[in-house]
């Protein structure tokens, strides 16, 4: 693992109208290759600061640097560096009407990354590595859970991005596919990937997290390698935490 | 058989005598030619207004306040009147008012029903491609946004293919009303189907003949786009990705 900061966090704060304050003021970075696993309650903040990273929740104050660039500032094209940021959701958001094959080479091939027969070759080659080439000319409604959710995470490979933002991707699924999605996500994370992912996964937390980072009331309460967070945890709220869910 | 008699004798009168059957398919013709006119107007405007007002609102949470907002803003208002004032009014009125007031001069009557029935449609189709893009879920839209898609383009390329497919049930349904609303056409003094019948019966004092023929036709007309709409609707199922 490098040293060098690929996403630097500063005072991130996201109000949603008057009364709620979803986060109230987030520091932190985001270094190249690390697995950093956020965890916390429901209602802490942990999807809106997922979320806050590519500006699909804008937020209210604080700026968010990518790669260098202040992200937040109006005068960036936005668009540009959320291809090097890739997606995972809750719910899969595949494309319904396309293939899986097209789901994948779609963006990278409408915004020019890739030549149509490039993209398709790389799509193949992900598609290979998850084990679902055969899969390629079906839909999304013919998929379990866990195939969607893979597919969802090689479409997000597909535009070859530099951070891969998870967003409690086993949480929509049965029991027994979360698995196979976990699978997918060590391996991402052993060859070098930039994560950060929100879950309540704690066996992923531990066994792959780089650095853990609890959340609650908007705002990170205690961080650090999953040993500490786990094995010595400092705060009450964590230790409270902790306590409901191992 | 006193009866079937007189019945040959009616259609005598009403249909073949002068050529009276002239007043059916001429009215016929111009009936299809606004439906068909007033609903491309009806599609475009209803688009535009669809695409302004969903535009406007999906993008109210992360917009900034720019010139371009503010423009969009003005554009959103101007739609919400247009929609309150053409889905506010009967449609004959607006019809007597484009025809016999606004643009009194012209006596191109067909084109000024089409406008008239198109004007109105398009609020109408307006809220069916409203509604279709609403009905998508938003994480359609995020997932789209994710991958570096940019506004329009997600429009393009991930929401507006699922909303077509959607709408289109509805669309057919709004064209069949279409048809059926052009037959107050006549109000204006455009010769449409329902003028034709109307006409004939005004030369022969013979109301049932006429009008019973023209609702014969709407009938056929909408029974076939009926069975065309289940057609496609169970096209659109069986192939429900």
């Amino acid at each position: 693992m490098t040293t060098d900061v690929l996403i630097r966090v500063q005072g991130l704060e996201k109000r949603f109208g008057k009364d709620i304050h979803a986060l109230n003021g987030v520091d932190t970075e985001i270094r190249k290759g690390e697995v950093v696993v956020v965890i916390g309650p429901s209602g802490s903040g942990k999807s809106t600061f997922l979320r806050c990273l590519n500006l699909l929740e804008m937020p209210t104050s604080g700026a968010i640097t990518f790669e260098g660039v202040d992200i937040t500032d109006p005068k960036v094209n936005i668009n540009r560096h959320r291809q090097k940021m890739g997606m995972v959701f809750q719910h899969f958001n595949l494309f319904p009407n396309m293939t899986v094959l097209k789901n994948m080479t779609c963006a990278p091939v409408t915004l020019h990354r890739k030549t149509k027969e490039a993209a398709e070759a790389t799509a193949k080659q992900l598609l290979e590595r998850v084990g679902l080439l055969d899969r390629a000319g079906a839909y999304p409604n013919q998929l379990s859970g866990g195939q969607k959710q893979r597919i969802a995470i090689v479409r997000a490979l597909c535009m070859e991005p530099d951070v891969m933002l998870f967003d409690e991707p086993t949480s929509a699924l049965d029991p027994e596919m979360v698995g196979e999605v976990l699978d997918v996500m060590k391996q991402l994370a052993r060859e070098g990937m930039t994560m950060v992912v929100v879950t309540h996964e704690m066996g992923f937390a531990r066994e792959v997290g780089d650095r853990v980072v609890f959340m609650d009331g908007g705002r990170i309460i205690e961080q650090g390698t999953p040993e500490d967070v786990f094995e010595h945890p400092q705060n009450a709220r964590l230790q409270e935490f902790l306590g409901k869910i191992l | 058989m006193a009866w079937f008699e007189d019945l040959k004798r009616q259609f005598d009168i009403n249909f073949i005598q002068r050529n009276r059957w002239k007043f059916i398919t001429t009215g016929l013709g111009n009936t299809l030619l606004i439906t068909f006119l007033s609903l491309l107007l009806g599609l475009l405007i209803g688009i535009i207004i669809a695409g302004v007002r969903s535009t406007y609102d999906k993008t109210a949470d992360t917009a900034r306040p720019t010139f371009g907002r503010r423009v969009l803003g003005f554009f959103n208002g101007f739609c919400k009147v247009y929609l309150t004032v053409f889905r506010g009014t009967p449609v004959v009125v607006q019809l007597m008012i484009i025809c016999l007031v606004i643009f009194a001069w012209s006596d191109n009557g067909v084109a000024l029903a089409s406008l008239a029935f198109g004007l109105n449609s398009g609020a109408y189709v307006a809220e069916i491609f409203r509604g279709g893009i609403m009905s998508i879920d938003n994480g359609q839209f995020e997932a789209g946004r994710s991958l570096g898609f940019n506004y329009f383009q997600t429009m393009q390329h991930v929401v507006l293919p699922q909303v077509f497919k959607n709408v289109l049930p509805a669309l057919m349904n709004e064209f069949i009303a279409l048809l059926k609303e052009t037959s107050v056409a006549g109000y204006a003094a455009v010769r449409d189907l329902t003028y034709g019948g109307n006409t004939i019966a005004g030369q022969t004092y013979n109301f049932f003949m006429p009008l019973i023929a023209v609702a014969l036709i709407y009938l056929a007309l909408v029974m076939a786009l009926t069975w065309l709409v289940g057609k496609v609707e169970r096209r659109l199922r069986s192939n429900d990705h």
